[in-house]
């Protein structure tokens, strides 16, 4: 004979950690009395706006989030206030940069018309009307004073990441220190020291050739760094294996390492140029301004996208700061679309960090 | 694992190496080489400045290109400049270093699992926004609404000196460029503490937890200990960063050359905000002065950024 | 003698003291449970790792040899390994993976290439020259490392596990591939592997650990 066990024993499923539905009136509740403390703050104090209320709730609320929950001891009490404090300072980091966003795209399209992107400004003044002009000159001259940058400072990254990681050279550990040293140089620092020796010195004028030296300063530590997170990942087997045969440590960095890690060094690249593109400072002290489209890199001035920025916007009037609302529009995608193609093809984490 | 271990003495190594090491070796050195003529072009421009003010250089207030013959003299010291660049980014620190503890502790421990890499990509996507967006942003958005906040602080807190103002007019003020630069570092202060704070030992969390503990009290009591070197680290690379910051601090940032502590006063200093002023209508003898002015800022990010390196690989390496 | 070893092997914490030398034509079988330094031997012959003590020689020159501190960097031994985990290079073809041994060795292009097709046919792989390693079959791989380590007509070929990342269906063509090629190898070979099967198919001598 077999026992049977008797269904009824066994007790109905619970989840406890299911929301229940007092734990959505509480909520409630809690906001509810949140926003009215908020209001009454809004109303007693000179606190205005939708970003006064804004403050005023963020104030309330881990106040009201503390004392709802004080009934299940100080210490849930405690927790309830961090989560919520911590909370709201995520949300509230946020808005400065949603803000950014909207504020550059929802003013800088008032600049854009048919001709915004194919025509310099040669023949027009900055406060002209919006229909005539345009940032062609910038465009072309960011992209020469990048080209020149990134034939500077690519190669030499890698090279800084190859000693560090390949040669394991016996400074490797000086090249990394001052590499990273070299992130925090001032960009109006880099710009002086191309001026006195580059501008002053070689050409004896401001031209594009020294706008992309000074940006090149910039760029070299991002690109050494993020090359050697990538050289990291290669597998050590790999190096191994073209070694045992036969193959020098120069064919192996060449033809094994370097190929099999290509599309992060392509990131690496990419981070790099999204660091300098939007970089002004130094370039006022060595590229400088001009109205006109030009591709000569040696013979005086260009315009960039940053300069381009910076100049209309020292001229002040209605018309050019909207154009400099509409130059930072293009600046900002071109570092936001650099920046996701670094991401895409790179994939994991590289690039989060300086 | 299966890498060749190293000898003392490597005997027959092909030329080609040889020569592949030797070139790779004077390529990397390059980066030192460019930190070391910085600092020696600069110097070397800017001694005449030195010799002629010599430490007075440093403790001067006055910024005075002079009419160039006796009667009127030049006059340079950058205390004004350099003691400003410090009080902003320190206002950026008070601002941000909290801030970037809540980010990186909610993205860490509170944020669902689903929304934390996107939240992490958009944090190091913010942080590529070029300074020049950030200043004109500061200038027509941020400006207006501070200058409102500073007055309403300065009229409830008249009594602490720093919040006084000697002229009611709050635009272009240390606070205002502060808060700025406070949102300029925030993402770089924030990846740092973010790292560190990920590297927290999971069972000892779990333990806190598990004795009664709540989440804030496994966090208080060890995640925060744990990561506070990190902090130290991200907070201090973020000041070099604030320190040299230049364009965006320029356009929301008065400069005037008298050392002001009033925070939410019309009145500043920044060198490298000086440089970029100065620079255009320069006297060749103020110009030398320039690049003195950019010596100093150099030699002090440049500590400033080596002990940050330094605080925040040894965090690395210690978790 | 083509290879002899007298010394101490180690990586990391393991160390094992050993003597054996093995001449031209002879294949020397390694046997023993894991963990037991078979695969150390082999990358300690390759120079990916050196000796703790002792000497290692080749045709009387020595390779390796820690109390005079002389030591000859991997790719100028004239050695070949087949790698457990075989490590064909990803990104290259078939062929450029055959003959990158050749040409990092100087060997002129169109050579190498000759070369390089001779030991694919030898293998039996003739019109696979295009294909990347990602899309072979796991003998295929095998045969192509194989290839690979022959075609630079090493002194010394080192075997490690040659069968152990082939599914069972090509295990048995491999089985006879393998003694045809090691029969008509000049040099000494040294085969690593804990399968009695293959010791007695191919070896002349062995040696357990």
């Amino acid at each position: 004979m077999t026992e049977i066990l008797s269904p009824v024993s066994a007790p109905a499923p619970q989840k406890p950690w299911r929301h229940r539905r007092r734990d959505w009136r509480q909520a409630a509740i809690m906001t509810s009395m949140s926003l009215f403390g908020a209001w009454l703050i809004v109303v007693t104090t000179g606190l205005a706006g939708v970003l006064g209320a804004y403050v005023a709730f963020a104030i309330v609320f881990p106040i009201v989030a503390f004392l709802a929950s004080l009934p299940y001891g100080q210490k849930t009490g405690q927790d309830r206030m961090a989560t919520a404090v911590i909370c709201l300072a995520f949300s509230t980091a946020f808005i400065p940069w949603v803000s950014i966003l909207f504020t550059v795209m929802n003013k800088g399209r008032h600049a854009f018309y048919s001709g915004f992107l194919t025509t310099d400004m040669l023949v027009n003044s900055a406060d002209d009307p919006l229909n005539v002009g345009g940032i062609s000159h910038a465009i072309v001259g960011t992209l020469i004073l990048i080209s020149i940058a990134s034939l500077i400072a690519i190669p030499l990254g890698v090279i800084a990441a190859i000693y560090i990681v390949e040669v394991k050279g016996r400074f490797a550990g000086y090249v990394r220190f001052f590499t990273q040293a070299m992130s925090g140089v001032p960009s109006i620092v880099a710009g002086l020291f191309i001026y006195t020796t580059i501008v002053v010195v070689v050409f004896n004028r401001f031209n594009a050739l020294a706008g992309g030296l000074a940006l090149a300063i910039l760029m070299l530590p991002t690109v050494a760094r993020t090359s050697e997170e990538v050289l990291k990942l290669v597998p050590d087997d790999l190096r191994a294996a073209s070694y045992a045969m036969g193959a020098s440590q120069f064919s192996t960095v060449f033809r094994i390492v370097l190929p099999t890690i290509r599309s992060g060094l392509i990131t690496a690249s990419i981070l790099g140029v999204a660091r300098v593109a939007g970089e002004t400072a130094p370039l006022l002290l060595t590229s400088q301004y001009f109205v006109k489209f030009t591709t000569n890199i040696t013979s005086g001035p260009i315009a960039a996208l940053p300069t381009y920025i910076f100049a209309n916007l020292g001229v002040g009037s209605a018309n050019s700061v909207t154009r400099a609302w509409g130059g930072s529009a293009v600046l900002l995608s071109i570092v936001f679309i650099l920046f996701i193609l670094a991401r895409l093809l790179g994939g994991r984490n590289i690039g989060s960090k300086r | 694992m299966s890498t060749p271990e190293q000898r003392e003495i490597i005997i027959r190594r092909g030329r080609a190496d040889t020569i592949f090491r030797g070139v790779i070796a004077s390529g990397a050195m390059l980066s030192l080489v460019v930190l070391a003529l910085i600092a020696g072009f600069l110097l070397f421009r800017g001694l005449e400045v030195f010799k002629d003010f010599g430490f007075s250089f440093l403790t001067g207030t006055q910024w005075d290109a002079g009419s160039g013959d006796a009667s009127a003299p030049a006059h340079f010291g950058i205390a004004a400049m350099l003691i400003g660049s410090i009080v902003t980014a320190v206002i950026a620190l008070i601002v941000a270093v909290p801030f970037a503890i809540a980010v990186s502790l909610f993205l860490e421990y509170y944020a669902p699992q689903f929304i934390r890499k996107p939240l992490t990509a958009i944090l190091d996507l913010v942080a590529a926004i070029p300074s020049v967006i950030y200043g004109i942003w500061g200038y027509a958005i941020l400006m207006p609404k501070a200058a409102g906040w500073a007055k309403s602080l300065n009229s409830w807190f008249d009594w602490i000196w720093i919040f006084k103002v000697p002229a009611p007019i709050f635009d272009r003020s240390p606070f205002i460029a502060g808060l700025l630069l406070a949102l300029m570092v925030l993402p770089i202060t924030t990846s740092v503490a973010r790292e560190v704070y990920s590297q927290a030992p999971r069972d000892q969390i779990d333990a806190a937890y598990g004795l009664g503990g709540t989440k804030w009290g496994g966090i208080r009591t060890v995640v925060m200990p744990f990561g506070r070197s990190g902090l130290v680290g991200g907070a201090m690379l973020g000041l070099g960063r604030a320190l040299g910051e230049t364009i965006a601090v320029y356009l929301v940032l008065n400069l005037v050359f008298k050392v002001n502590f009033q925070i939410l006063a019309s009145a500043g200093g920044n060198v490298a905000s000086l440089i970029a002023t100065r620079f255009g209508e320069a006297t060749p003898y103020e110009l030398k002065a320039l690049m003195a002015a950019g010596l100093v800022l150099f030699l002090v990010t440049l500590a400033v950024n080596a002990a940050a390196t330094y605080i925040v690989s040894r965090s690395r390496t210690s978790a | 003698m083509s290879i002899s070893l007298q010394g101490t092997i180690g990586r990391g914490e393991f160390e094992r003291a050993l003597n054996f030398s093995v001449a031209d034509g002879e294949v020397l079988a390694i046997t023993g449970p894991n963990g037991s330094g078979k695969s150390t031997i082999i990358h300690t012959i390759a120079g990916l790792i050196s000796l703790r003590s002792g000497q290692l020689q080749s045709d009387n020159i020595t390779w390796d040899e820690p109390s005079t501190r002389i030591w000859v960097a991997p790719e100028n031994r004239t050695c070949a390994v087949v790698f457990q985990d075989l490590r064909l290079f990803p990104h290259m073809n078939v062929i450029a993976n055959v003959s990158y041994g050749l040409r990092a060795h100087g060997v002129a292009k169109d050579e190498a290439m000759t070369r390089s097709s001779v030991a694919l046919t030898r293998v039996g792989l003739s019109s696979f020259e295009k294909r990347r390693p990602n899309d072979l079959s796991g003998g295929e791989r095998q045969r192509v490392a194989l290839a690979r380590a022959l075609v630079v007509e090493p002194r010394v070929l080192l075997l490690d596990e040659p069968l152990s990342a082939v599914d069972a269906s090509s295990r048995a063509a491999i089985r006879d591939l393998l003694p045809e090629v090691l029969s008509s190898f000049a040099g000494a070979t040294i085969l690593v592997t804990h399968d009695l099967g293959d010791v007695e198919a191919m070896a002349t001598r062995s040696l357990g650990l």
